[in-house]
């Protein structure tokens, strides 16, 4: 069975993994103890069984699809339509942008396809298994465990320090002992990322001892310790000026080409969009093909 | 994990909580104050009308009931198991008269006449009494001295006293005698005595009844013979006043080695006044100032001659009543209960009571002001709750985006709550503990700060002269301590549960949207 509790247990740390952003990360040995209350309602809240019977990520079709998403918010009386029927798709490795005026819907698409925001109608589909219908505790384990995100604000959390902020997903997903148990591996490995976006020497500060750029670099570090398959992110250079700008741009190159991290970024700057491999125009709610 | 970091950040970080926990630590602290003192103020005072009342009381009127054997053998067949101590008494109000600078000085008094081998077996009456052999085994006989050793200004009493006064009075009678008149005086008085007695006549004997040699015996010396003793309250013989610097004094009226006369009614069918002298022995002080200044105690067996209590015919005697005291967890209320039964009131012409029925009213007024106080700190606790249940609502608004971002990162809402619930939990254990330290703090140093505080105001707070208490009494009673402590972090657990929803039922876009 390929359910994804199943799946979201074995990301962590999992040694067999043949593919994916993580090869260049120690992993130790498998944390299934911790994340693994087998939940026996998982599988039948699964529309679409799984297509393939392994039970290793399946290999194939698009990472993540989106079909006929519509969502509107109630403004008093006036309904305000964001998505309209949008169709979207992400293949393996891929590094999409969705481009857009403000209010053209882009932020709200994002927040969808990674279960922060509920659907008006339409299904996604991760990994080939249906996610928009997940109970909120499975949505939230697979955003903890399958999804990094970026957000235009950083939004790093300002009483702990950029190492404690980096391993927050962690400390999400293991309980105490669990944590504990292993603090010295995550703590290398958080360690590992803040050296990797040049932040080795803010290990101990606090957010808002550090720049903008430095901040953003924080969360992206942040959104990689669960080494997730796919990375979401909100207007990453949108608070930052061209230089710090082009630093995360860098980095998300990288990771998309180094370690084949599946990558969606929202933007409005053209420019910026042009650097991924591909890019979705969005306008008023809909997809515009380019 | 994160919960238990984050909720020990904002713990670390948030100080506008902690000064809303102030609230309930100072209503802590003073629930824990004010329930020692009223505990303290209430043993000392069960104590006190314990330590004179005997456990339960048997008692018919002045004149009293005969043969105190036979009730005492009735009592021992229905709850002789109970019993560690019983004693008849009589008792009867009576006047007393001190002599002070040759002018009597009378007070209304209740004579007691107990036996002194077994009536300090059934209160704490040996206790109160002054000289340290005495608080072993009372004696009615006047000690030599050694009254009092913790009294710093108790008087020079005993033997020691008395012998001195004697030899006082005997040089100051001799220094008032009239010095042998000159002669014309003489001439003078012995012709105006002559009209009344003719100068020949023999001298008028002393004693015109008896026979000379047999009035010489009977002669009372008081430097070397006492009366019956009587232990007297020590209010009777003292006064307690303020000197000129406001500290408090005894002054003493009479102490153990002086003389004073009683007079009480016999009993019988012609009642009739009867006095007679007795020596002080001792000073009976219970600090129970309705006692101190009441109660004398003479013994059984001369108050009842005295009284006419004794049948001259068959000896038996009357007593006017009967205390028991109860062995140590005995059921005061069953025992009283069978003695009821035992004596129907339509029949025996008895009163059977507990202490605790004697003295119910006042023992009942202290609860209910314990309950009420109580109540009304318990609703300032209260109060605090909701202080800290605006200032966790504001922290929760505050920390609005914090909650998105917790949950973006995937945090389950009961994550989230419980961050909040912890954060309250421990802000209510933080506050309660540091305020049941200061509380016992307090407590424990009552007597110094009432102290201090007379100093910097002035103002008498605790005076001696009316409680006749020397500290306020204070009692710590751990169950007490531990409901209340207890209490306040309930009131804060539950204060920060309402927040701690909210937080929980957050939306993840709209709180990272929230500015």
């Amino acid at each position: 069975m390929n359910s994804f509790l199943e799946l979201a247990t074995k990301r962590l740390g999992s040694p067999h993994r043949t593919s994916g952003p993580h090869t260049t990360f120690p992993s130790g040995p498998t944390s299934e103890q911790a994340n693994t209350e087998p939940d026996s309602g998982t599988v039948s809240t699964l529309n679409q069984p799984a297509v393939d019977g392994t039970e290793s990520p399946s290999q194939e079709g698009p990472l993540m699809a989106a079909r006929g998403l519509s969502k509107s918010y109630w403004k008093g009386k006036h309904e305000i339509s964001v998505l309209h029927d949008v169709d979207f798709e992400v293949q393996r490795n891929e590094f999409v942008s969705i481009i857009g005026q403000s209010g053209s819907g882009k932020s709200t698409l994002l927040h969808v396809l990674g279960t922060l925001d509920a659907l008006d109608a339409g299904e996604i589909h991760f990994d080939g298994n249906r996610i928009d219908v997940l109970s909120t505790s499975q949505r939230d384990k697979l955003r903890n465990q399958q999804f990094g995100m970026v957000f235009q604000f950083y939004h790093l959390l300002p009483e702990v320090t950029t190492l404690e902020n980096v391993l927050m997903p962690i400390m999400i997903a293991e309980g105490v002992f669990g944590y504990w148990r292993r603090k010295r591996e995550y703590v290398e490995r958080a360690k590992n990322l803040l050296e990797m976006v040049g932040l080795s020497h803010r290990l101990e500060h606090r957010p808002r001892e550090l720049s903008g750029g430095e901040m953003q670099r924080a969360a992206i570090a942040r959104s990689l310790i669960a080494q997730p398959r796919l990375l979401l992110a909100d207007e990453p250079t949108g608070n930052l000026d061209r230089k710090n700008g082009e630093e995360v741009m860098q980095i998300l190159r990288t990771l998309n080409v180094e370690q084949n991290l599946t990558i969606v970024m929202v933007t409005h700057d053209a420019g910026i969009a042009a650097q991924a491999d591909r890019t979705v125009r969005l306008f008023e709610g809909r997809v515009q093909l380019a | 994990m994160y919960k238990m970091l984050l909720s020990w950040r904002y713990l670390r970080t948030r100080f506008i909580a902690l000064a809303s926990i102030i609230s309930v630590t100072l209503g802590v602290a003073t629930l824990i104050v004010v329930n020692s003192v009223m505990a303290g103020f209430t043993r000392e005072m069960n104590d006190r009308l314990h330590g004179i009342l005997s456990d339960i009381v048997f008692e018919s009127g002045l004149d009293g009931f005969p043969d105190a054997e036979w009730h005492m053998d009735q009592i021992r067949q229905e709850i002789g198991d109970d019993i560690e101590g019983m004693t008849a008494v009589v008792h009867v109000p009576a006047l007393i008269r001190i002599m002070i600078r040759g002018e009597y000085h009378t007070r209304q008094i209740n004579l007691i006449g107990v036996n002194k081998e077994t009536y300090a077996n059934v209160s704490h009456f040996g206790e109160y009494l002054q000289h340290p052999e005495n608080r072993k085994q009372l004696s009615f006989l006047l000690r030599e001295n050694g009254y009092a050793p913790e009294k710093k200004d108790f008087p020079p009493s005993g033997w020691q006293h008395r012998r001195m006064r004697m030899a006082f009075d005997e040089a100051f009678d001799q220094s008032s005698q009239p010095v042998p008149a000159p002669g014309p005086v003489v001439a003078d008085a012995q012709s105006a005595s002559t009209t009344i007695a003719p100068p020949d006549d023999p001298a008028i004997p002393m004693d015109p009844y008896g026979t000379g040699a047999g009035a010489q015996a009977m002669v009372f010396d008081p430097s070397k013979e006492q009366h019956t003793g009587i232990v007297v309250g020590i209010a009777l013989c003292t006064v307690r006043a303020r000197d000129a610097e406001g500290d408090v004094h005894d002054y003493y009226l009479c102490r153990p080695g002086d003389d004073v006369e009683v007079i009480f009614p016999t009993a019988g069918e012609s009642m009739k006044p009867a006095n007679s002298f007795f020596t002080v022995v001792d000073f009976y002080e219970s600090q129970m100032s309705e006692y101190d200044s009441s109660f004398a105690f003479v013994p059984l067996e001369t108050l009842q001659e005295l009284r006419g209590m004794i049948d001259p015919a068959t000896g038996v005697s009357h007593v006017s009543s009967i205390q028991i005291k109860l062995k140590p967890g005995a059921d005061l209320n069953a025992a009283r209960d069978k003695l009821r039964a035992r004596f129907p009131q339509d029949r025996y012409p008895y009163r059977i009571d507990t202490w605790r029925d004697m003295q119910g009213p006042l023992l009942a007024a202290v609860r209910m002001e314990t309950t009420i106080l109580n109540i009304l700190l318990f609703l300032i606790i209260a109060v605090a709750g909701f202080g800290i249940l605006a200032t966790f609502f504001m922290i929760v608004v505050e920390k609005t985006r914090d909650i998105g971002i917790l949950k973006a990162l995937g945090a389950p809402s009961t994550g989230v709550m419980s961050i909040f619930l912890s954060y309250g939990v421990s802000l209510g254990v933080v506050g309660s503990g540091v305020g049941m330290f200061l509380g016992l703090l307090f407590v424990w140093n009552i007597n110094t700060i009432a102290a201090g505080l007379e100093w910097v105001t002035g103002q008498e707070v605790f005076d001696p002269t009316v409680y006749y208490f020397q500290n306020i009494p204070v009692q710590i009673n751990p169950f007490t301590i531990a409901w209340v402590t207890a209490g306040a972090v309930v009131i804060a657990i539950l204060a920060s549960v309402l927040p701690a929803i909210r937080a929980a039922r957050l939306h993840p876009v709209e709180a990272l949207r929230y500015e």
